[in-house]
Parts: structure tokens; sequence; C-alpha cells
């Protein structure tokens, strides 16, 4: 307490001394001071006007446009208010089975599966309850993610089985899923890998960084060589295995496969990269500590390395997944979202309406991709983003 | 020491601001120096007299430069690029073709003339999509520099060129430089051999392809394919489905239509005749190669001109390619022909299939109804309204030039050009296509190919109606590719095209989407 006294009796003194200055000095002083409370505002300023004219000026007149028709007139154009008829469209519509897909009732197993994911669900929910640690928030997100996941499974168990057919949706939900999946795993393969101490290792490293570097249209082409069993450079082992008369692009699975093997193969070196930066951030000495404790490779990898690269993992898997959303360009060039719209994804969807100069279509296939893409991150981010860094 | 900091914020935020201001003037500088490219000429324009008095008439268009928007090639253009440099040193105007994707390309036009934005002073587009520029204003009306030009030879080109693919409401918009029809492509070796006819029903055409899949048919030791059409999605596939269906549906002459019902605009696919169309189509899959649903037209000429399929349906491009020694081995093996026809055609009121008489299809040959279809309606120039004037001009000489028959009955002979034949001297004269390769029973054979469809009474037109790509590149594409994939039944892709016509035409108005169309079947040809 004596010391802080002392010192404000010490800042008031100097303080006075200034003062003395200031009064001399009054109009300097407001002059210099009003750009002072100014800057802020006018540092902010061309950000504030660079963000509203790029992202939410477009946002608001996409939506206006996804209530409305496009046509052409006399002189010009006219869009024509509609109110919801594109969403309809969409949900109920003609493109519903374009869109959500053939909704066929579930087979055996497929109600199995649903009925699991519901239980489990039901189950986490009321663990949370009865934990005690209740609050509005967290009930809210856990039941949103609760119904969002609930949703999906009682689609895909529907337009997985045997009678139903996947829609954009679905297809592009299986993208982001399997693919980001896949991505972390192989990514995290390779991080381990690399960051042992074996010959070659920086060698490695770039090649397994170059994918990303590469053009997605470049990609797309690459793999529809590469999966052209007649023409490719794989036709002597497709030979050898029998499928010489098959056509990958000519299976819906074979495409939406053929899409996954190229957004995988793109994507991986982001996962690898950023996992390889954790890993080799880690302190030395924990290890050296583990090592002496006599802790084996597994329990190192699991109490160690694990807990120290989660809170990067969340992270990059929450900015992959907002990335993965919005596929286009691979499907678009590999299989043009065919056969049929088997691998069309939600994005490609919309180019698709837009270049046909449907407007209002493509924009309100593309607002569904940004609450899709919104509910998904924010259960997401949420729950398993904030546990993590909670825990941690 | 806080006056200090406080000046240096200060300070620190004036050359912010200076910073913020100096990039705002030199992005308004960019769009400014646009104008001032366009606006060059112009100046030129001013400054040339004396250099006009110095050598008359030389080179009128010095210094203009036209920039020609089109797809992304080789073919179509591959002879825009190729005479550029020609059409300078006479004229001096420097002519860039600039390339973009096919599936881009109709609202690239677009999205430049409805923005303002004008970086293309010239278009070479599909005539199909005329209308969507004509309303609002954004094409030059080339009536009056068409009258005035005797160069261009206009009553040279084709009537059908001249009236579906140039005007619309009875002003000419573009300039033709190509004519457009789907014809069948056969090998007249392998059918020799084989002692077998030219296909003249779509039965007969999948017959002989059966007969022919899975046989080595160019000596390579590897079995080929019976057919090869293009089916690739989000390309030419939704026009080979008319060639099918054309021949079911419409039997009356031009003026009947094939896609919609001329009284009630109701569209007309779903009924036996397409559905007997979608059968064909989907049989033809089986004796294609096995990614021919991946396949678009550059692949299947490719498939054909390396003897690799025995039919093929395409525009008049495998018959000036099947020449070119570089790319093919069946040089004078290839038979064009009108497109096949059917034995049974659609009675409208009753929407089944009824047998050929004299009543039901007054135009058919030896009992077969044929529907050639004008697919795109050719690759035509047209001039941008907003660009300068003096632009302009020069962009609507080239056209002019490109579409001259000095210049054009050459490159209808070229398979890179993609330009198929549209004038009358180039179906007359034989002699363009013995010079250009071709011996002279193929030249006439190919020649009364196109002259055979170009002259059916009952020739199918294609869609010309408002945002036509919507019907076309996004409903009917997408049905019939998910049905050529086995996502939908027949019963489901007629009532999946059905409804999803209907949906855009109660959007746009029944009343004046049918106007437009009888307007496009009223062409006479």
């Amino acid at each position: 307490m004596t010391k802080v006294k002392r010192q404000t009796q010490g800042s008031t003194q100097t303080g006075s001394g200034l003062g003395a200055k200031l009064s001399l000095n009054k109009r300097i002083h407001s002059l210099v001071m009003r750009p002072d409370r100014l800057a802020g505002n006018v540092f902010l300023l061309p950000a504030v006007w660079v963000i509203l004219s790029l992202a939410i000026f477009p946002l608001i007149i996409s939506l206006y446009l996804s209530f409305s028709s496009f046509r052409f007139v006399k002189g010009g154009f006219e869009l024509k208010f509609v109110g919801l008829a594109n969403y309809e469209k969409l949900l109920t519509g003609t493109e519903k089975t374009r869109f959500l897909g053939v909704l066929a009732n579930p087979s055996i197993f497929g109600w199995l599966v649903f009925i699991i994911i519901a239980v489990l669900l039901v189950i986490s929910l009321v663990l949370y309850i009865r934990r005690g640690q209740l609050s509005a928030g967290g009930l809210f997100w856990r039941g949103l993610a609760a119904f969002v996941i609930g949703l999906v499974a009682w689609l895909l168990v529907r337009a997985i089985g045997p009678d139903g057919r996947p829609g954009t949706l679905i297809v592009t939900l299986i993208y982001v899923f399997i693919g980001i999946l896949f991505q972390f795993l192989l990514g995290l393969g390779l991080a381990f890998l690399t960051a042992q101490s074996i010959p070659g290792r920086r060698f490695f490293r770039i090649v397994f960084f170059i994918p990303m570097m590469i053009t997605p249209v470049g990609i797309a082409y690459l793999f529809r060589m590469l999966t052209d069993t007649t023409k490719g450079p794989f036709t002597v082992i497709w030979k050898m295995v029998g499928l010489i008369g098959f056509s990958w692009v000519n299976h819906p699975w074979g495409a939406r496969a053929a899409v996954m093997l190229g957004d995988i193969w793109q994507w991986t070196p982001f996962m690898f990269i950023l996992l390889l930066a954790a890993l080799e951030s880690q302190p030395i000495e924990t290890f050296e500590a583990a090592i002496v404790d006599g802790a084996s490779k597994w329990q190192i990898f699991r109490y160690i390395s694990l807990p120290h690269i989660l809170p990067v993992s969340v992270t990059i898997i929450l900015i992959r997944m907002i990335e993965a959303f919005k596929i286009v360009d691979i499907p678009n060039v590999l299989t043009n979202g065919g056969p049929g719209t088997a691998s069309e994804s939600l994005a490609l969807q919309s180019y698709m309406y837009w270049r046909a100069l449907d407007l209002g279509g493509s924009s309100s296939v593309s607002y569904m991709l940004l609450i899709t893409v919104t509910l998904v991150c924010m259960c997401y981010f949420n729950l398993i983003h904030r546990a993590v860094k909670e825990n941690i | 020491m806080e006056y200090v900091k406080k000046l240096v914020h200060w300070k620190l935020a004036i050359a912010f601001i200076v910073v913020v201001l100096a990039t705002t003037l030199l992005g308004a500088c960019a769009p400014a120096a646009k104008v001032g490219e366009t606006a060059a000429p112009v100046e030129k324009e001013t400054a040339a007299p004396p250099s006009e008095e110095a050598a008359p008439a030389a080179k009128p268009f010095e210094g203009v430069e036209v920039n020609i928007l089109t797809f992304t090639g080789p073919q179509i253009a591959e002879p825009l690029q190729r005479r550029a440099p020609d059409f300078q040193a006479l004229t001096g105007a420097k002519v860039n073709v600039v390339i973009v994707p096919f599936s881009d390309l109709y609202m690239k036009i677009l999205t430049d003339m409805a923005t303002g934005t004008n970086s293309y002073d010239a278009f070479v587009f599909s005539p199909q999509w005329m209308s969507d520029y004509i309303i609002p204003g954004y094409l030059e009306d080339l009536t009056d520099r068409v009258a005035a030009d005797e160069a261009l030879e206009w009553q040279d080109i084709a009537p059908f060129f001249r009236d579906f693919s140039a005007s619309y409401e009875g002003k000419i918009w573009t300039i033709p430089l190509d004519g457009d029809f789907h014809m069948l492509y056969y090998r007249t070796d392998l059918l020799k051999e084989a002692g077998l006819n030219p296909p003249e029903t779509w039965d007969d055409y999948l017959n002989i392809a059966k007969t022919f899949n899975g046989k080595d048919l160019n000596n390579d030791g590897k079995p080929d394919y019976g057919s090869a059409i293009s089916k690739k999605r989000g390309a030419q596939a939704y026009w080979f489905i008319y060639d099918i269906a054309g021949s079911f549906i419409q039997s009356q002459g031009t003026g009947q239509g094939t896609f919609f019902n001329t009284k009630t605009f109701e569209p007309l696919v779903d009924n036996d005749a397409f559905a007997a169309a979608l059968e064909v189509y989907k049989e033809t899959t089986k004796y294609g190669p096995p990614d021919e649903l991946n396949l678009d037209v550059g692949d299947t000429r490719g498939l054909f001109t390396s003897g690799r399929a025995a039919l093929s349906l395409d525009w008049g491009d495998i018959g000036t390619l099947a020449i070119d020694p570089e790319i093919s081995v069946v040089q004078d093996k290839v038979g064009a022909a009108i497109l096949p026809g059917s034995t049974k055609v659609l009675d409208w009121d009753t929407g089944k299939l009824v047998d050929v008489n004299e009543n039901t299809a007054p135009y058919a040959v030896n009992g077969v109804n044929h529907a050639p279809l004008a697919a795109y309606g050719g690759w035509s120039g047209a001039i941008n309204a907003g660009a300068d004037p003096k632009v302009k001009d020069a962009a609507y000489a080239f056209l002019s030039y490109m579409s001259q028959p000095a210049q054009a009955n050459v490159d209808v002979t070229l398979g890179k050009t993609g330009f198929n034949p549209y004038r009358i001297s180039q179906f007359e004269n034989t002699e363009l296509w013995v010079e250009a390769g071709m011996s002279q029973t193929a030249a006439e054979n190919y020649l009364g190919a196109i002259k055979d469809s170009l002259e059916s009474p009952n020739m199918v037109l294609d869609l010309r109606i408002p945002q036509n790509a919507r019907y076309q590149q996004t409903v009917l594409d997408t049905a019939v590719s998910q049905f050529l994939a086995g996502e939908l039944t027949t019963e489901q892709t007629m009532k999946q095209i059905y409804d999803g016509w209907e949906e855009i035409t109660n959007e746009l108005g029944r009343d004046v989407q049918l106007k437009a169309y009888l307007g496009g079947l009223g062409v006479e040809k």
C-alpha cells in the first residue's frame, strides 16, 4: 500500500509539473489528442470498408437474389420477387432429388445404424445434464449438435440405402468428412515419419508438400488420366486385375471415390505440414523424461505427443472443414458432376445454375451451403474445439 | 515523450491516409486506363487524317484494337487467330482472340455486356443464345452494314443460316461463320466388307453398332467399339438425344416443332416417342467405349478418326478431320449420311406412336421419317453495342472478312477450323474439297449428307427461346445424364424434364416463351 501511495504521490508531483506546461499549450494539446482519438477509427475504416464491400454487401444482395427470379426485358433485366420459391424447389420441388437425393425407406441395417446413433446422442445429452454443470449455452449447442447429427444420419441412411440416392448435400458432406478423416490420418502419419531422424527426411518433407501447390484443375486432369482404365498410365495394372472394360466415372461411387482421392491427395500436405510443425515444437525434455521413466512408444504418443498436437489438430480440421465444403474444381473437371449428378457438390450445383442464368436458384443453393457450413462448424467449434481448449 | 508518441501516431495516421488515398486513386486509375485504351483509337482517329491523306484508304483501321471472345479451341478460335495477322496487314486493325471454356461462354458474354465492362468488342458464339443478348439491347444491329457490304456476298449464304443463325425479328445480328448439322458417320470399308447398307433407321444403327462392337476395326489387335457418341455431362450430350427424339416426335415438317406443343407450350417429353428415343440412346451406350459417359465430341472424333469406332454422330467435323493425314487412319473410309430416322412417329393427340404413312409423316423417305437436327445453328460473329464506333467498324470488317468466300471457302475444308460449310458456293464447288484431300466420291457423299439435311423439309430447328440454356443445359442435360448413369428410369427421366421445363416456363411466362418459340419456328429455310 505504501508503495502505491508513494507512486501516486510521485506521479501527482510530476503531473502538476506537466499540468503547468499543458495549460500553456492547451490548444496544441487538443489538436494532438484529437487525431489520437480518431486514429483508431481511421485505421479501422479501410478494413471495415473492404469487408463491407467485398463480403457483407454481396452476401445481402445474393440473399435477395435467392428470393427472386431473373429475366431479360427490353433494354435491361428484371428481378422479380418470388418469395421462398427457389428454396421450395430445392427442398420439396423439382430439384429435391438433385439436392437432397432420393430418400427411400431405410433398410434394416440402415434402421439399426440410425437407432444406434440416436441412442448415443440421447445418452450423451443425458450424461451432460446429469453431470450438473448445466449452462444455457452448453445445453443449446449440445442440443443443436445432437439434432444436426441426427438429421444428417437420418438423411444418410435413407439416401445411401439400396433404393435411395444421395443428392448434392449428402455427397458434399461425404466429401468433407471422409476426405478430412483420410487427410488427417495420412497427414499425421507422414508428419510422424518425417519427424524421425531418418535419411532424406528434408527431401520428403518438400515432396509431400508439393500436391498442395498444384492447382486443383491440374489435379483433376491428373486423376482423370490416372483413373482412365483404357488409356491412362495404370492401364497395365487395370488389365492385370481385369478392370479393362471398367470406367471409374461410369459408376456413381467410383466417380465419388475418384473425386475424393484427388481431394485427399491435394489436401493431405496441409494437414501434414501443420502437424509436423506441431510435432517439432514439442519440448525435448518431456520426451527424455518419459524415456528415462521407461515409457513405451505408444505411451509417449498417447500421453505426450497427442495432447500436444490436439489443439492444433482441432483448429486445422475446422479450417479444412470450412474450405472442404466449397469443393468445386475437382468434380467439375474430373467428372462434370457425373455420372448423372452422382459426384456433384453443392458449390458445383450452384455454379451450374449460375452458368445457365438461374441466378435465384444459384443463390439459394449457395445459401443452403452457407447454412450447412455454419451449422456444422458452429457445433464443431462449440463442442469439440472448446472442450479441447478447456481441457488443456 | 507522450507528445512525441502522439505526434508519431498522428504522422503514422497521415501517412496511412496518404497510402490509402494513393491506392484508391491508383485503383480508380486502373479502369480509367481501360477507358483510355478504348478511347485511344478515337484519339488516333482524330490524329489519323494526315496519315490517311498520305496513303489514301490504305489502312482504314490503323491503330484500332478489336477484342473477340470465343471458346477454347483449337477449333473455331484457330481460323480467327490464324487470319488475324492477315487482316491486320490489310486494314491495320489488331484482332485479339480471347478464349474461354465452352460451358462458360454464354455467361461470360452476358456478364461482360450486362455489367458494362465491355472488355470484348465482338463475340463468336451460338446463335441460339442470341435472344438473351438482343432483348436487353446488348448487341449491335448489323442489318445496314450487311446491306452495304458487297464483298460479304450475303445471298451466297444458305437461306437457313441467313434466317435462323443471323436474324432475329427481321433484323440481322450476326455474321454466320459455320454451318451446323448433326449427321451420321460410318466406316464405308467395314460396311462394304460385311455387306451392310448405311443405317436408315435407329434400329439399323443399333444393329450395325452391335455387329462391330468388340471387333478390331483398325488392325491394332485391340477390340474396338460399335458406336461412339459424346455423352459427357456439361458438354454436348443434350443435343444427341434430340438427334434421335426428333425423328420420333416431328413428322409434319419444320414448322411443327419438336420441343413443345405449339398451342399450349407443353413440353413434348412425356410420351412414347421420347421414351423410345431414350431407350435407343441408352442402348447405343452398350456398344460404345466404357467411359463414353465422360467423352465430349473431341474424344469421340478422335476415336472415329483413329479407326476405333464403326459409327458416330457428329457435326460436319468428322468429315474434314478424317482427311487430315496427321490424325486420321480412316482417310477415304468415311461415309456421311443424314441422321437415321424412325418408322413410327408420335401422334401428338394421343401421345402414342403410330406407323409412318402419307398422313402421319408426309416427308418420310422409303417409309422412314428423318428429322435432321440443326444443332447449335453454327458459330456466328456478333458485335457488342457498347463498343467504340470505330472498333465496331473494325470488328464488323473482320467478321465480314472471315465470312467472305475467299477465306471461308478454304476454312470450311480444314478439319482443325471446326467450321462446316454454310455457303451455297461451298456446296456446289466440289473442287474445293478435292483440293483439300477428299476424293471426288467422298466429297460428293459428304456434301450430299449436309445438303440432304439442309434441304430436308422436316429439319429440326434448335431451341431458341429466352433462357434456353436453362431448359437444355441444366434440366435436359442433367436428366439425360442421370438416365444414362442409371440413376433414373425412363419414366422418371421424362417426368423430371417435363416438370423442370414447366417450372421454368411458369417462372418466365408461358405467353412470352410460346411467342418466342413460334417466332423461331416461323423462320423460312
